[in-house]
């Protein structure tokens, strides 16, 4: 930053900064968004087959 | 009788009741992981199946009232790390599932800057990817992230600023752009959210 920093430049770099932040928190809510679009997904049969038969597997040998 | 078998041949049966009932609430949240570790839906389905069958394995290793996301997350990543160490053609890989990752969310519906937030997430080198991953998306303290990836917390918090760093400067520029569609559209879109942000607070 420059000597003498006029009051001007200083309201500029706070706004900036303020920007800033508000584009890593929207950037934030997108990759929530991402990720919680996944989590909504409603599972897939398969996984649940899958345990079940492990569990069965595992309670007849047990 | 099996190794596994017999190393669970004493346990409760109400145990592991309860340590499957945990399991299968964390499969959506063990998917959407996979998801951002290894781009496209079906690898990712496959990863997150072998880290659920895993945790189910080494249940009674598990100490119930414990952190069971976390535990079972460090399963899904070190079983994806064993996987890529395994695989000779691991970068020609991780390109292909960027680019099947493309076609995959190709919905219609979708949000634009969310298909480019995906492209450009797939862009961060992955440790940083997974580590912002694990704290902006998946609600874990640093400590538990840096748990899950067996590294520093200061290490995770360093991770984590420069992917949101570069996340920001590749949507700005609009480098994930292939097909020479306008640049900047992403970070117009983004900045739309941060605006509506903005009047919100």
């Amino acid at each position: 930053m420059i000597e003498h920093t006029p009051n001007e430049e200083r309201r500029k770099t706070s706004a900036a900064l303020d920007e800033a932040r508000l584009r890593q928190q929207a950037i934030g809510v997108r990759l929530r968004q991402m990720f919680d679009e996944v989590v909504n997904e409603p599972v897939p049969d398969e996984f649940l087959d899958i345990l079940r038969k492990a569990d069965k597997r595992s309670s007849e040998n047990g | 009788m099996s190794e596994a078998a017999s190393k669970h041949a004493n346990r409760d049966p109400a145990d592991d009741e309860a340590f499957k009932r945990e399991l299968v609430k964390l499969i959506p949240h063990l998917r959407a992981f996979a998801r951002t570790l290894a781009g496209e839906p079906a690898g990712a389905d496959d990863l997150a199946q072998d880290a659920m069958m895993k945790a189910w394995d080494a249940r009674a290793s598990f100490q119930m009232g414990t952190n069971m996301k976390a535990w079972t997350f460090m399963i899904l990543r070190n079983q994806f790390y064993s996987e890529k160490r395994r695989s000779w053609r691991q970068t020609q890989l991780d390109q292909e599932a960027a680019e099947r990752t493309l076609v995959a969310v190709d919905d219609p519906e979708a949000p634009v800057a969310l298909d480019e937030l995906r492209m450009s997430l797939a862009m961060l080198p992955a440790e940083q990817r997974e580590a912002l991953v694990l704290v902006g998306a998946g609600g874990f303290a640093y400590e538990e992230a840096a748990e899950i990836c067996n590294c520093a917390v200061g290490t995770v918090k360093s991770r984590v600023s420069r992917a949101r760093r570069a996340l920001h400067a590749i949507l700005d520029d609009g480098s994930y752009e292939r097909d020479g569609g306008a640049a900047g559209d992403a970070m117009r879109s983004i900045l739309a959210d941060a605006e509506r942000l903005s009047s919100a607070r």
